[in-house]
Protein backbone atom coordinates (compact mmCIF):
# COMPACT_ATOMS: atom_id res chain seq x y z
CA UNK A 1 0.00 0.00 0.00
CA UNK A 2 2.93 2.40 -0.04
CA UNK A 3 1.94 4.07 -3.23
CA UNK A 4 -1.06 5.06 -1.51
CA UNK A 5 -1.51 8.04 0.50
CA UNK A 6 -4.66 7.89 2.51
CA UNK A 7 -3.82 11.42 4.22
CA UNK A 8 -5.17 13.26 1.64
CA UNK A 9 -8.97 12.48 2.53
CA UNK A 10 -8.57 13.61 6.09
CA UNK A 11 -6.44 16.88 4.61
CA UNK A 12 -9.34 17.94 2.29
CA UNK A 13 -12.63 16.51 4.58
CA UNK A 14 -13.57 20.02 5.43
CA UNK A 15 -13.56 21.14 1.81
CA UNK A 16 -15.30 18.37 0.58
CA UNK A 17 -18.10 18.21 3.59
CA UNK A 18 -18.58 21.98 3.67
CA UNK A 19 -18.24 23.02 0.17
CA UNK A 20 -19.06 19.62 -2.06
CA UNK A 21 -21.66 18.07 0.49
CA UNK A 22 -23.30 21.22 1.47
CA UNK A 23 -23.87 21.51 -2.33
CA UNK A 24 -24.82 18.17 -3.11
CA UNK A 25 -27.61 17.79 -0.08
CA UNK A 26 -29.27 21.75 -0.26
CA UNK A 27 -29.53 20.85 -4.12
CA UNK A 28 -31.16 17.13 -3.34
CA UNK A 29 -33.38 18.83 -0.97
CA UNK A 30 -34.51 21.98 -2.60
CA UNK A 31 -34.91 19.79 -6.25
CA UNK A 32 -36.82 17.43 -4.05
CA UNK A 33 -38.92 19.66 -2.62
CA UNK A 34 -40.09 21.56 -5.97
CA UNK A 35 -40.25 18.14 -7.66
CA UNK A 36 -42.30 16.79 -5.56
CA UNK A 37 -44.95 20.22 -5.83
CA UNK A 38 -44.09 20.91 -9.39
CA UNK A 39 -44.97 16.96 -10.51
CA UNK A 40 -47.97 16.68 -8.17
CA UNK A 41 -49.28 19.83 -10.20
CA UNK A 42 -48.29 17.66 -13.48
CA UNK A 43 -49.81 14.86 -12.18
CA UNK A 44 -53.14 16.69 -11.31
CA UNK A 45 -52.73 17.72 -14.98
CA UNK A 46 -52.35 14.31 -16.52
CA UNK A 47 -55.25 13.18 -14.76
CA UNK A 48 -57.49 15.94 -15.48
CA UNK A 49 -61.05 15.28 -17.30
CA UNK A 50 -59.71 18.30 -19.55
CA UNK A 51 -57.99 16.74 -22.31
CA UNK A 52 -55.44 19.58 -23.42
CA UNK A 53 -54.17 19.67 -19.65
CA UNK A 54 -53.49 16.15 -19.08
CA UNK A 55 -51.99 15.32 -23.38
CA UNK A 56 -49.73 18.85 -22.14
CA UNK A 57 -48.49 17.27 -18.79
CA UNK A 58 -47.99 13.54 -20.73
CA UNK A 59 -46.20 15.15 -23.21
CA UNK A 60 -43.99 16.88 -20.95
CA UNK A 61 -43.39 13.79 -18.85
CA UNK A 62 -42.90 11.35 -21.91
CA UNK A 63 -39.94 14.38 -22.87
CA UNK A 64 -38.02 14.22 -19.78
CA UNK A 65 -38.12 10.63 -18.94
CA UNK A 66 -36.93 10.12 -22.74
CA UNK A 67 -33.97 12.35 -22.47
CA UNK A 68 -30.56 11.23 -20.42
CA UNK A 69 -30.25 13.41 -17.77
CA UNK A 70 -27.05 14.84 -18.36
CA UNK A 71 -28.27 16.06 -21.66
CA UNK A 72 -30.93 17.75 -19.90
CA UNK A 73 -28.01 19.45 -17.22
CA UNK A 74 -26.54 20.74 -20.50
CA UNK A 75 -29.29 22.05 -22.09
CA UNK A 76 -30.72 24.02 -19.16
CA UNK A 77 -27.21 25.60 -18.42
CA UNK A 78 -27.03 26.64 -21.66
CA UNK A 79 -30.59 27.74 -22.55
CA UNK A 80 -31.63 29.08 -18.89
CA UNK A 81 -29.75 32.26 -19.22
CA UNK A 82 -31.16 33.10 -22.66
CA UNK A 83 -34.73 31.78 -21.23
CA UNK A 84 -34.04 34.29 -18.40
CA UNK A 85 -33.27 37.17 -21.04
CA UNK A 86 -36.47 36.40 -22.83
CA UNK A 87 -38.79 36.43 -19.21
CA UNK A 88 -37.08 39.93 -18.00
CA UNK A 89 -36.87 41.12 -21.42
CA UNK A 90 -32.79 41.87 -21.08
CA UNK A 91 -31.03 42.02 -24.39
CA UNK A 92 -28.32 40.06 -22.91
CA UNK A 93 -28.24 36.49 -21.44
CA UNK A 94 -28.74 36.80 -17.93
CA UNK A 95 -26.14 34.77 -15.40
CA UNK A 96 -27.40 32.41 -13.79
CA UNK A 97 -24.61 30.93 -11.86
CA UNK A 98 -24.35 26.87 -11.35
CA UNK A 99 -26.10 26.26 -8.47
CA UNK A 100 -29.92 27.74 -9.83
CA UNK A 101 -29.36 26.34 -12.82
CA UNK A 102 -28.85 22.72 -11.70
CA UNK A 103 -32.00 23.72 -8.96
CA UNK A 104 -34.06 24.46 -11.86
CA UNK A 105 -32.71 21.62 -13.86
CA UNK A 106 -33.16 18.77 -11.36
CA UNK A 107 -36.29 20.04 -10.31
CA UNK A 108 -37.86 20.19 -13.77
CA UNK A 109 -36.57 16.59 -14.18
CA UNK A 110 -37.44 15.19 -11.38
CA UNK A 111 -40.59 16.17 -11.53
CA UNK A 112 -41.37 14.19 -14.20
CA UNK A 113 -40.51 11.28 -12.07
CA UNK A 114 -42.14 12.62 -9.05
CA UNK A 115 -45.45 13.20 -11.21
CA UNK A 116 -46.14 9.26 -12.02
CA UNK A 117 -45.56 8.47 -8.28
CA UNK A 118 -48.02 11.24 -7.35
CA UNK A 119 -50.24 9.77 -10.34
CA UNK A 120 -49.90 6.56 -8.99
CA UNK A 121 -51.02 7.76 -5.61
CA UNK A 122 -53.79 9.77 -6.38
CA UNK A 123 -54.95 6.57 -8.11
CA UNK A 124 -55.08 4.51 -5.03
CA UNK A 125 -57.33 6.96 -3.49
CA UNK A 126 -60.80 5.33 -3.78
CA UNK A 127 -63.60 7.11 -6.04
CA UNK A 128 -65.49 7.50 -3.31
CA UNK A 129 -63.17 9.54 -0.68
CA UNK A 130 -63.57 12.22 -3.82
CA UNK A 131 -67.41 11.88 -3.45
CA UNK A 132 -67.76 12.11 0.02
CA UNK A 133 -65.57 15.74 -0.26
CA UNK A 134 -67.73 16.74 -2.80
CA UNK A 135 -70.74 15.52 -1.16
CA UNK A 136 -69.73 17.84 1.97
CA UNK A 137 -69.60 21.10 -0.71
CA UNK A 138 -65.94 21.22 -0.73
CA UNK A 139 -64.18 22.17 -4.25
CA UNK A 140 -61.98 20.12 -6.35
CA UNK A 141 -58.60 22.10 -4.51
CA UNK A 142 -60.16 21.48 -1.00
CA UNK A 143 -60.83 17.89 -1.92
CA UNK A 144 -57.23 17.18 -3.62
CA UNK A 145 -55.59 19.30 -0.99
CA UNK A 146 -57.81 18.07 2.58
CA UNK A 147 -58.48 14.56 1.28
CA UNK A 148 -56.75 13.24 -1.65
CA UNK A 149 -53.11 14.81 -1.87
CA UNK A 150 -52.77 13.90 1.91
CA UNK A 151 -53.73 10.25 1.58
CA UNK A 152 -51.98 9.85 -1.75
CA UNK A 153 -48.44 11.42 -0.26
CA UNK A 154 -48.48 9.10 2.91
CA UNK A 155 -49.08 6.12 0.98
CA UNK A 156 -46.61 7.35 -1.54
CA UNK A 157 -43.73 8.35 1.10
CA UNK A 158 -41.59 5.22 0.39
CA UNK A 159 -41.18 5.27 -3.10
CA UNK A 160 -41.21 9.14 -2.91
CA UNK A 161 -38.24 8.90 -0.94
CA UNK A 162 -36.20 6.03 -2.86
CA UNK A 163 -36.88 8.65 -6.02
CA UNK A 164 -34.66 10.88 -3.68
CA UNK A 165 -32.42 8.31 -3.27
CA UNK A 166 -31.59 8.50 -6.91
CA UNK A 167 -32.11 12.19 -6.99
CA UNK A 168 -29.10 12.46 -5.01
CA UNK A 169 -27.03 10.21 -6.37
CA UNK A 170 -27.69 12.27 -10.01
CA UNK A 171 -26.63 15.53 -8.57
CA UNK A 172 -23.10 14.19 -8.94
CA UNK A 173 -23.67 14.89 -12.39
CA UNK A 174 -23.63 18.16 -12.08
CA UNK A 175 -19.98 18.16 -12.52
CA UNK A 176 -20.09 18.09 -15.82
CA UNK A 177 -21.10 22.08 -15.68
CA UNK A 178 -18.18 22.78 -13.20
CA UNK A 179 -20.49 22.87 -10.11
CA UNK A 180 -18.44 21.92 -6.64
CA UNK A 181 -20.44 19.01 -5.66
CA UNK A 182 -19.22 16.53 -3.58
CA UNK A 183 -18.13 14.40 -6.42
CA UNK A 184 -17.02 17.92 -7.90
CA UNK A 185 -14.73 18.55 -5.04
CA UNK A 186 -13.40 15.60 -4.84
CA UNK A 187 -12.93 15.36 -8.51
CA UNK A 188 -10.74 18.54 -8.03
CA UNK A 189 -8.56 17.36 -5.44
CA UNK A 190 -7.93 14.44 -6.89
CA UNK A 191 -6.51 16.41 -10.02
CA UNK A 192 -4.69 18.64 -7.99
CA UNK A 193 -2.76 16.06 -5.84
CA UNK A 194 -2.91 13.35 -8.48
CA UNK A 195 -5.04 10.81 -5.92
CA UNK A 196 -7.83 9.57 -8.15
CA UNK A 197 -7.39 6.11 -6.31
CA UNK A 198 -8.07 7.21 -2.64
CA UNK A 199 -10.37 10.04 -3.37
CA UNK A 200 -12.80 8.13 -5.69
CA UNK A 201 -12.90 5.45 -3.49
CA UNK A 202 -13.90 7.31 -0.61
CA UNK A 203 -16.48 9.16 -2.36
CA UNK A 204 -17.63 5.80 -3.39
CA UNK A 205 -17.61 4.87 0.08
CA UNK A 206 -19.49 7.94 1.62
CA UNK A 207 -22.60 8.00 -1.05
CA UNK A 208 -22.56 3.83 -0.33
CA UNK A 209 -22.97 4.69 3.33
CA UNK A 210 -25.50 7.66 2.92
CA UNK A 211 -28.14 5.57 0.16
CA UNK A 212 -27.94 2.55 1.98
CA UNK A 213 -28.59 4.22 5.22
CA UNK A 214 -31.50 6.19 3.58
CA UNK A 215 -32.53 3.35 2.13
CA UNK A 216 -32.77 1.09 5.28
CA UNK A 217 -35.10 4.15 6.97
CA UNK A 218 -37.34 4.16 3.75
CA UNK A 219 -37.70 -0.01 4.32
CA UNK A 220 -38.60 0.55 8.19
CA UNK A 221 -41.24 3.52 6.94
CA UNK A 222 -42.44 1.11 4.41
CA UNK A 223 -43.49 -1.23 7.37
CA UNK A 224 -44.48 0.65 9.24
CA UNK A 225 -47.18 2.40 6.96
CA UNK A 226 -48.22 -1.08 5.99
CA UNK A 227 -49.01 -1.35 9.80
CA UNK A 228 -51.36 1.84 9.84
CA UNK A 229 -53.07 0.82 7.04
CA UNK B 1 -88.38 19.69 -2.78
CA UNK B 2 -86.32 17.24 -5.71
CA UNK B 3 -87.87 16.86 -8.74
CA UNK B 4 -86.49 14.75 -11.45
CA UNK B 5 -88.09 15.19 -15.07
CA UNK B 6 -87.20 11.99 -17.88
CA UNK B 7 -83.73 11.81 -16.29
CA UNK B 8 -81.54 9.61 -19.06
CA UNK B 9 -77.62 8.66 -18.44
CA UNK B 10 -75.42 6.58 -20.76
CA UNK B 11 -72.06 4.99 -20.24
CA UNK B 12 -70.84 5.30 -23.60
CA UNK B 13 -73.60 3.40 -25.80
CA UNK B 14 -74.87 1.56 -22.11
CA UNK B 15 -78.01 3.31 -21.02
CA UNK B 16 -77.88 3.46 -17.20
CA UNK B 17 -81.00 5.32 -16.59
CA UNK B 18 -84.06 5.66 -18.60
CA UNK B 19 -86.80 8.32 -18.82
CA UNK B 20 -86.50 8.76 -14.46
CA UNK B 21 -88.93 11.19 -12.99
CA UNK B 22 -90.42 11.34 -9.56
CA UNK B 23 -90.93 13.95 -6.57
CA UNK B 24 -89.10 14.11 -3.37
CA UNK B 25 -91.77 16.41 -1.32
CA UNK B 26 -90.47 18.26 2.23
CA UNK B 27 -90.32 15.70 5.16
CA UNK B 28 -90.90 12.46 2.75
CA UNK B 29 -88.76 9.45 3.15
CA UNK B 30 -88.41 7.64 -0.40
CA UNK B 31 -86.70 4.44 -0.33
CA UNK B 32 -85.33 2.94 -3.49
CA UNK B 33 -85.26 -0.44 -4.04
CA UNK B 34 -84.38 -2.92 -6.92
CA UNK B 35 -82.00 -5.76 -8.80
CA UNK B 36 -78.22 -4.75 -8.47
CA UNK B 37 -77.19 -3.03 -11.60
CA UNK B 38 -80.81 -1.54 -12.10
CA UNK B 39 -79.72 2.04 -11.45
CA UNK B 40 -80.33 3.13 -8.32
CA UNK B 41 -77.25 4.05 -6.82
CA UNK B 42 -76.80 6.29 -9.92
CA UNK B 43 -80.02 7.79 -9.93
CA UNK B 44 -79.39 9.05 -6.33
CA UNK B 45 -75.88 10.38 -7.13
CA UNK B 46 -77.31 12.46 -10.28
CA UNK B 47 -79.43 14.49 -7.48
CA UNK B 48 -76.49 16.13 -6.13
CA UNK B 49 -74.20 15.92 -9.06
CA UNK B 50 -71.84 13.09 -8.28
CA UNK B 51 -72.87 11.40 -11.41
CA UNK B 52 -73.72 13.83 -14.69
CA UNK B 53 -76.49 13.16 -16.71
CA UNK B 54 -76.89 13.71 -20.07
CA UNK B 55 -80.61 14.47 -20.28
CA UNK B 56 -83.70 15.48 -18.41
CA UNK B 57 -83.82 17.81 -15.23
CA UNK B 58 -83.05 17.62 -11.50
CA UNK B 59 -84.21 20.52 -9.48
CA UNK B 60 -83.49 20.68 -5.68
CA UNK B 61 -85.64 23.74 -4.02
CA UNK B 62 -85.73 24.98 -7.36
CA UNK B 63 -82.21 25.08 -8.24
CA UNK B 64 -81.30 22.80 -11.36
CA UNK B 65 -78.53 20.12 -10.65
CA UNK B 66 -77.72 19.84 -14.26
CA UNK B 67 -76.94 23.55 -15.42
CA UNK B 68 -73.81 24.59 -15.50
CA UNK B 69 -73.80 28.04 -13.99
CA UNK B 70 -75.16 26.28 -10.42
CA UNK B 71 -73.27 26.47 -8.03
CA UNK B 72 -72.24 22.67 -7.09
CA UNK B 73 -70.23 23.11 -4.10
CA UNK B 74 -72.77 25.54 -2.69
CA UNK B 75 -75.92 22.58 -3.55
CA UNK B 76 -73.99 19.71 -2.65
CA UNK B 77 -73.04 21.58 0.99
CA UNK B 78 -77.22 21.36 1.49
CA UNK B 79 -77.95 17.60 0.92
CA UNK B 80 -76.57 15.13 3.32
CA UNK B 81 -74.89 11.75 1.32
CA UNK B 82 -74.16 8.48 3.41
CA UNK B 83 -72.22 5.71 1.15
CA UNK B 84 -72.08 2.05 1.11
CA UNK B 85 -68.20 2.33 2.04
CA UNK B 86 -68.80 5.42 4.63
CA UNK B 87 -66.17 7.46 3.17
CA UNK B 88 -64.80 8.99 6.40
CA UNK B 89 -61.49 10.35 5.75
CA UNK B 90 -58.73 7.65 7.08
CA UNK B 91 -55.99 10.34 7.90
CA UNK B 92 -58.27 12.67 10.12
CA UNK B 93 -59.66 12.02 13.61
CA UNK B 94 -63.71 11.32 14.12
CA UNK B 95 -63.61 15.20 15.63
CA UNK B 96 -61.56 16.18 12.56
CA UNK B 97 -63.98 14.70 10.04
CA UNK B 98 -66.84 16.26 11.56
CA UNK B 99 -65.80 19.73 11.50
CA UNK B 100 -63.83 19.59 8.23
CA UNK B 101 -66.94 20.69 5.64
CA UNK B 102 -68.52 23.07 8.27
CA UNK B 103 -65.09 25.15 8.34
CA UNK B 104 -64.18 24.49 5.20
CA UNK B 105 -67.58 25.25 3.67
CA UNK B 106 -69.61 27.05 5.69
CA UNK B 107 -67.01 29.16 7.06
CA UNK B 108 -67.91 28.00 10.96
CA UNK B 109 -65.14 28.33 13.38
CA UNK B 110 -63.30 25.56 14.57
CA UNK B 111 -64.65 25.90 17.93
CA UNK B 112 -68.58 26.48 16.66
CA UNK B 113 -67.59 23.41 14.41
CA UNK B 114 -66.14 21.22 17.34
CA UNK B 115 -69.46 22.09 19.27
CA UNK B 116 -71.41 21.27 16.49
CA UNK B 117 -69.84 18.02 15.93
CA UNK B 118 -69.40 16.55 19.43
CA UNK B 119 -73.50 17.18 19.66
CA UNK B 120 -74.42 15.07 16.67
CA UNK B 121 -71.79 12.51 17.96
CA UNK B 122 -73.33 12.38 21.48
CA UNK B 123 -76.64 11.79 19.84
CA UNK B 124 -75.05 8.79 17.66
CA UNK B 125 -73.96 7.39 20.65
CA UNK B 126 -70.22 7.60 19.88
CA UNK B 127 -68.76 10.82 21.91
CA UNK B 128 -66.14 8.35 23.22
CA UNK B 129 -64.68 8.03 20.37
CA UNK B 130 -64.27 11.57 18.95
CA UNK B 131 -60.55 11.27 19.04
CA UNK B 132 -59.79 7.69 17.48
CA UNK B 133 -59.45 7.53 13.98
CA UNK B 134 -61.64 5.83 11.21
CA UNK B 135 -60.15 2.87 11.19
CA UNK B 136 -60.10 2.26 15.26
CA UNK B 137 -64.06 1.94 14.60
CA UNK B 138 -66.21 -0.54 13.85
CA UNK B 139 -68.30 -0.45 10.42
CA UNK B 140 -71.44 0.71 12.00
CA UNK B 141 -69.66 3.24 14.23
CA UNK B 142 -68.04 4.41 10.98
CA UNK B 143 -71.70 4.83 9.64
CA UNK B 144 -72.84 6.72 12.55
CA UNK B 145 -70.38 8.82 12.25
CA UNK B 146 -70.77 9.73 8.32
CA UNK B 147 -74.28 10.23 9.23
CA UNK B 148 -73.40 12.85 11.98
CA UNK B 149 -70.72 13.86 9.58
CA UNK B 150 -74.14 14.71 6.62
CA UNK B 151 -75.59 15.95 9.61
CA UNK B 152 -73.32 18.74 10.85
CA UNK B 153 -73.88 20.54 7.24
CA UNK B 154 -77.37 21.22 8.23
CA UNK B 155 -78.74 19.68 5.39
CA UNK B 156 -81.89 19.93 3.81
CA UNK B 157 -82.58 16.54 2.52
CA UNK B 158 -80.52 13.69 3.01
CA UNK B 159 -79.33 10.92 0.32
CA UNK B 160 -78.27 7.49 1.44
CA UNK B 161 -76.57 5.13 -0.76
CA UNK B 162 -77.15 1.29 0.65
CA UNK B 163 -76.13 2.99 3.81
CA UNK B 164 -76.24 -1.04 5.55
CA UNK B 165 -75.05 -3.11 3.01
CA UNK B 166 -71.07 -3.16 3.53
CA UNK B 167 -72.10 -3.82 7.78
CA UNK B 168 -71.88 -7.06 9.12
CA UNK B 169 -76.23 -8.07 9.91
CA UNK B 170 -75.27 -7.48 13.91
CA UNK B 171 -74.22 -3.95 13.28
CA UNK B 172 -77.08 -2.81 10.87
CA UNK B 173 -79.50 -1.78 13.30
CA UNK B 174 -77.42 0.26 15.18
CA UNK B 175 -77.33 2.34 11.64
CA UNK B 176 -81.10 1.78 10.64
CA UNK B 177 -81.94 3.03 14.05
CA UNK B 178 -80.36 6.31 13.71
CA UNK B 179 -82.20 6.66 10.42
CA UNK B 180 -85.50 5.87 11.84
CA UNK B 181 -84.75 8.58 14.46
CA UNK B 182 -84.02 10.66 11.86
CA UNK B 183 -87.02 9.89 9.75
CA UNK B 184 -89.72 10.48 12.46
CA UNK B 185 -88.11 14.54 13.02
CA UNK B 186 -89.18 15.09 9.60
CA UNK B 187 -85.83 14.86 7.45
CA UNK B 188 -86.19 14.81 3.84
CA UNK B 189 -85.06 11.78 2.78
CA UNK B 190 -84.09 9.52 -0.20
CA UNK B 191 -82.57 5.94 0.83
CA UNK B 192 -81.17 3.69 -1.72
CA UNK B 193 -81.57 -0.23 0.25
CA UNK B 194 -82.90 -3.68 0.56
CA UNK B 195 -83.95 -2.91 4.24
CA UNK B 196 -87.45 -3.39 3.56
CA UNK B 197 -88.04 -3.55 7.38
CA UNK B 198 -86.92 0.25 7.25
CA UNK B 199 -89.39 0.94 4.35
CA UNK B 200 -92.55 -0.63 6.10
CA UNK B 201 -91.37 1.25 9.08
CA UNK B 202 -90.59 4.84 8.43
CA UNK B 203 -90.91 5.45 4.50
CA UNK B 204 -94.02 7.18 2.69
CA UNK B 205 -93.19 5.98 -0.95
CA UNK B 206 -91.33 2.81 -2.64
CA UNK B 207 -89.73 3.18 -5.89
CA UNK B 208 -88.56 0.19 -7.47
CA UNK B 209 -85.97 0.15 -10.04
CA UNK B 210 -84.92 -2.20 -12.83
CA UNK B 211 -82.65 -1.81 -15.97
CA UNK B 212 -82.56 1.99 -15.44
CA UNK B 213 -86.05 2.05 -15.18
CA UNK B 214 -88.38 4.01 -12.37
CA UNK B 215 -91.05 0.22 -12.70
CA UNK B 216 -93.26 1.20 -10.10
CA UNK B 217 -93.62 4.54 -7.57
CA UNK B 218 -96.07 4.30 -4.93
CA UNK B 219 -96.99 4.65 -1.66
CA UNK B 220 -95.37 2.11 0.53
CA UNK B 221 -98.97 0.28 1.68
CA UNK B 222 -99.96 0.29 -1.71
CA UNK B 223 -96.02 -0.91 -2.77
CA UNK B 224 -96.09 -3.96 -0.12
CA UNK B 225 -100.13 -4.69 -0.71
CA UNK B 226 -100.17 -5.07 -4.05
CA UNK B 227 -97.49 -4.12 -6.64
CA UNK B 228 -98.28 -3.74 -9.62
CA UNK B 229 -95.32 -4.98 -12.06
CA UNK B 230 -94.64 -8.71 -12.34
CA UNK B 231 -90.95 -7.21 -11.77
CA UNK B 232 -91.37 -6.08 -8.85
CA UNK B 233 -93.71 -9.00 -7.68
CA UNK B 234 -90.79 -10.80 -7.98
CA UNK B 235 -87.90 -9.21 -6.52
CA UNK B 236 -90.04 -8.63 -3.23
CA UNK B 237 -90.69 -12.35 -2.71
CA UNK B 238 -87.16 -12.93 -3.50
CA UNK B 239 -86.07 -10.59 -0.78
CA UNK B 240 -88.79 -10.59 1.61
CA UNK B 241 -88.05 -14.83 1.95
CA UNK B 242 -84.44 -14.52 3.35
Amino acid sequence: MSGFDFDVIERSLPYLFREGMTFTLTLTALAMTGGIVFGTLLAMMRLSAFKPLSMLAGAYVNLMRSIPLVLVIFWFFFLVPYIGAWILREPNPIKVGTFWSALITFTMFEAAYYCEIMRAGIQSIARGQVWSGYALGLNYWQTMGKIVLPQAFRNMLPVLLTQTIILFQDTSLVYVISATDFLGAASKIANRDYRLVEMYSFVAIVYFAMSYGLSTLVRRLQQRIAIIR
Amino acid sequence: MISMKNVSKWYGSFQVLADCSTEVAKGEVVVVCGPSGSGKSTLIKCVNALEPFQKGSITVEGISVGDPKTNLPKLRSRIGMVFQNFELFPHMTVTENLTLGQVKVLGRSIGEATEKGLKLLERVGLLAHKDKYPGQLSGGQQQRVAIARALSMDPIAMLFDEPTSALDPEMINEVLDVMVELAKEGMTMMVVTHEMGFARKVAHRVIFMDAGRIVEDANKEEFFGTPRSERAQQFLSKILHH
